[in-house]
């Protein structure tokens, strides 16, 4: 590990402890611990229905009952409404898209676009469309009409206009054409060249694998693993026992 | 009927059209993004009025004789309205954005109580006539028939204020979230847009709509007491004729039904073979007739679509709790002090007055209970099958001079037979829309009832309606009405037992599977449709019967007994019991109707008191006085 990123682990960007969650009266998760250190890739990995996308949430503040800290820099954002926390610099990138298909694309940008800060990069259309020229070729497309690459596309970049600092993104290579995976996968790397940090949920082992600095994995809504990438790749029976590989 | 009467019929319905997509337009706006349907939106229109009135008064002495004047004292009462509006987002709205749908029109409509006793504080019981606008007296001629000036203004107006929304909607970033928020509010938030602002602004434009098209109409039309609930049931029909959340939707609707009402005016009596049938009549019912008819072929409106699931919220009630009702014995005690009474309380003879009014709203509540907490359908027009009960058995007796047993026994058949019929289209529906069609219904029968004087007296009633002698005997030693009472806490006693035991049948549970996932229900067999259907009839005789034994006890009925207020009275009594609970309507009923009772007989402001009423249940309290009991009985159970 370099001197350069001592201080981020000393100090992670986002820190979850103990975290709890709740859908009405079922309980989700269980003390789910996690970090993320500036300018990490840490990829949340588990089968279909294991909590990742309910992580995201909570996280995110969209969830009604929630137990825990969770701290971004150190103040702790829980049960805080959604609006500030992505204020405060989380950007959310939904599962299932979730763009404003009566809108279009230059429109959905303008729903995500947030003041400058001065702690992240700061984001404006012209560089947004330079990280997916084929979202600058269509300006005037209603999201409805797009492919479904074309709308993942858009969300995350309608996510960046709100410049923030850490990226909470869920299975963006899901339903996507193979081509557009890799764009995906590519476009990520490029964000942590930025300096930002990701945290990933990905059922995809190629794809998160190829992104990730680190992998957490989480079973039933526990957290059954969490180590580097190159740990997870070098013992094949967590991958067996966890991700069903 | 000429031609020339015709088009100026048309065109003044093209004016009443305009005020009327305004105030459609702002409920729209408001549904769309913050999914309220605001029933405090007509009341805003009537506060529009009286405020445009009182502008015109105070700008009188200072601009006297110009149009700018009346001008002004539009854009005042636009703006105090949109202030109001923005007040009453804050201070209530924004408290139960995720409460479920139900307790949201409640709330809404306690605050209709509350503005209108205001309005009464604030202007006094006597209508206001509005002023004359200078320079818009008078009629231009169409085809040499007069047409009012002030009417050709307004036609313009709708349309403006249509292209104008239009450019805010599409050209500002403004507009962009209310777009982005009515699909998805959620995302909005989550992409750092303050919700609470939005809402409060989109709140705010949406009443200011109300506020101009209630200044709009006072030229028209002088300030009245009476004004909101009828701009509330049209902007409704308006809204979900034209698909809840679409502008242009609610443009299209608001110019259809209005077209449709002048065409009813301006054809007159027509003589089709032998019949005279009277259009002009139908215009009470016009509106709803094309609401029933459009949603039952396009049952999202005109331009509407099926709205995506709102995400992550509650919008269902909690379930009822059918293990957690109170055991036999507490009930059993009950009933036997309830049959003593009479001749316990003999020295306050009214106390079993008053008693009866429980009872029959006790079964009534009981039945609307019945579709609401375990059928998950929240009827806005249950007064119908009260009132359809009452005049059944008001009609048998007139009409055919058999003995009131036999009025008692048909009656509820009216209730069971209009259940039957609205009962088939409702069940198509669900969540809001099935609330306005069920209402639309309840509309339809009072205005035929209203209408039909040979056959209901019309707006008199029908008086005479006592029991059988028997039933009005003295019974020694007890209070007047003692047989009369005990025939009503026997009748009510069997059919609230009969309502439980269906509950707990395998018919019960299967209406709880159809309420609590459709899809699953029907993969293992349920025909969910005509379980529900089933249950609307149940329900409606029910509610009938309770129909026949209030008429019997009053004596003497009228078209009230199906006013939209009464269905309201229904909804209350059930939320103020909690809908999670079998006792819960009769503890409900009970409370309310000698709360009512009491407030109604001492206080001129029983309406505005009701309304605080409400929204402390809907705020404070939203599980009822029965889950209130339940909290204390058994703290450590959830
Ligand atoms: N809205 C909801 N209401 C109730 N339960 C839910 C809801 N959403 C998810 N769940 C449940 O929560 C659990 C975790 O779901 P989650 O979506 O977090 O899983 P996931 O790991 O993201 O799976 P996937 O790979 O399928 O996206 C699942 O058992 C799921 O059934
Ligand atoms: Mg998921």
């Amino acid at each position: 590990m370099s001197t350069a990123s001592l201080p981020a682990a000393a100090s992670p960007i986002l820190a979850v402890s103990r975290l709890c969650a709740w859908y009405g009266r079922a309980q989700i998760l269980f003390d789910i611990d996690l970090t993320l250190a500036r300018g990490e890739v840490v990829a949340l990995m588990g089968r279909n229905g294991a909590g990742k996308s309910t992580t995201l949430k909570a996280i995110m503040g969209l969830l009604d009952r929630v137990q825990g800290s969770i701290r971004l820099e150190g103040a702790d954002i829980r049960g805080k409404p959604a609006w500030h926390i992505a204020r405060a610099g989380l950007g959310y990138v939904p599962e299932d898209r979730r763009i404003f298909t009566e809108l279009t694309v230059m429109e959905n940008l303008a729903v995500g676009r947030q003041a400058r800060r001065s702690d992240a990069p700061l984001w404006t259309v012209d560089k947004v469309f330079e990280l997916f020229p084929n979202l600058g070729r269509m300006r005037n497309r209603r999201g409805g009409e797009m492919s479904g690459g074309e709308q993942q596309m858009l969300t995350v970049a309608r996510t960046l206009m709100g410049n923030p600092r850490v990226i909470l993104l869920d299975e963006p290579s899901e339903g996507v054409a193979p081509l557009i995976v890799e764009q995906m996968a590519a476009m990520i790397l490029d964000l942590k060249h930025e300096g930002l940090s990701v945290l990933l949920s990905e059922q995809n082992p190629a794809f998160a694998g190829a992104v990730s600095d680190r992998a957490c994995i989480l079973e039933k809504g526990q957290v059954q693993f969490d180590g580097s990438m190159r740990s997870l790749i070098d013992s094949p029976e967590i991958g067996r026992a966890f991700l069903g590989l | 009927m000429t031609l020339a009467s015709l088009l100026v019929q048309l065109l003044g319905g093209l004016a009443g059209a305009s005020t009327l997509f305004l105030t459609s337009a702002g409920l729209s706006l408001i549904f769309g993004v913050t999914r309220v349907v605001n029933f405090a939106h007509g009341s805003l229109f009537m506060v529009g009025v009286y405020t445009a009135w009182t502008a015109g008064q105070w700008l009188r002495p200072i601009l006297p004789g110009s149009a700018g004047g009346f001008w002004l004292a539009v854009l005042l009462s636009t703006v105090v309205v949109a202030a109001l509006g923005a007040l009453l987002e804050v201070l209530i709205l924004r408290r139960i954005y995720r409460a479920p749908e139900l307790f949201q029109l409640l709330a809404t409509f306690a605050v209709a109580l509350v503005l209108r006793d205001g309005c009464l504080w604030l202007w006094g019981p006597e209508d206001l006539l509005g002023p004359r606008v200078p320079g818009l007296t008078g009629a231009i001629p169409v085809l040499g028939m007069p047409f009012p000036r002030y009417d050709a203004a307004l036609i313009a107006i709708g349309p403006l204020v249509l292209g104008l929304l239009h450019l805010v909607l599409t050209r500002t970033r403004f507009g962009i979230l209310v777009r982005a928020a009515t699909q998805d509010r959620e995302m909005v938030s989550a992409l750092g847009v303050a919700e609470s602002r939005l809402f409060t602004s989109v709140f705010a434009i949406g009443a200011g709509l109300a506020g101009l098209a209630g200044a709009l109409q006072l030229p028209r039309e002088p300030a009245n007491l009476g004004l909101d609930l009828p701009a509330i049931s049209d902007a409704f029909v308006v809204v979900v004729v034209g698909g809840l959340g679409s502008l242009p939707g609610a443009f299209l609707a608001a110019l259809l039904i209005s077209l449709v009402k002048a065409a009813c005016i301006a054809l007159g009596t027509v003589e089709l073979g032998g019949f005279s049938f009277a259009f002009p009549r139908l215009t009470l019912v016009a509106e709803f007739l094309v609401m029933a008819i459009v949603l039952v072929m396009r049952p999202y409106g005109l331009m509407g679509r099926a709205a995506a699931a709102p995400r992550s919220l509650a919008t269902t009630l909690p379930a009822e709790n059918a293990a957690g009702a109170p055991g036999r014995w507490p009930w059993g005690l009950l009933v036997v002090g309830l049959i003593l009474l009479p001749w316990l309380a003999a020295g306050s003879p009214y106390t079993t007055v008053v008693l009866v009014d429980v009872f029959c709203f006790s079964l009534f509540a009981m039945s609307l209970f019945f579709i609401m907490g375990p059928g998950g359908m929240h009827s806005f027009g249950h007064a119908a099958y009260f009132g359809l009960g009452a005049y059944g058995a008001a009609i048998v007796l007139k009409a055919s001079g058999w003995p009131m047993l036999w009025a008692l026994l048909l009656g509820p058949l009216g209730g069971f037979a209009g259940a039957l019929i609205f009962g088939w289209f409702s069940v198509r529906l669900s969540g809001v829309y099935l609330a306005m069609l069920t209402l639309a219904f309840s509309q339809i029968v009072w205005s035929i009832i209203y209408q039909w004087d040979d056959l209901t007296g019309g707006s008199n009633g029908l008086t005479g309606l006592w029991p059988a002698p028997w039933l009005s005997a003295q019974v020694p030693g007890a209070t007047a009405n003692a047989a009369y009472y005990l025939l009503t806490l026997i009748c009510v006693a069997i059919a609230v037992l009969v309502l439980r035991r269906v509950l707990d049948a395998p018919f019960g549970l299967a209406l709880r599977a159809g309420r609590d996932s459709p899809q699953r229900a029907e993969s293992i067999g349920i025909n969910v449709h005509a379980v529900q259907w089933a249950a609307f009839c149940v329900a409606g005789t029910a509610a009938g019967l309770a129909g026949v034994l209030y008429a019997f006890s009053k004596g003497s009925i009228s078209p009230d007994l199906v006013h939209v207020g009464r269905s309201i009275d229904g909804l209350v009594m059930v939320l103020l019991g909690g809908v999670e609970a079998l006792a819960g309507p009769l503890i409900g009923a009970a409370a309310f109707t000698l709360l009512q009772d009491t407030a109604g007989r001492s206080f001129d402001y029983w309406r505005a008191a009701t309304g605080v009423v409400m929204l402390l249940i809907v705020l404070v309290f939203p599980q009822g006085l029965a889950g209130l009991f339940r909290m204390r009985r058994r703290p450590s159970t959830t």
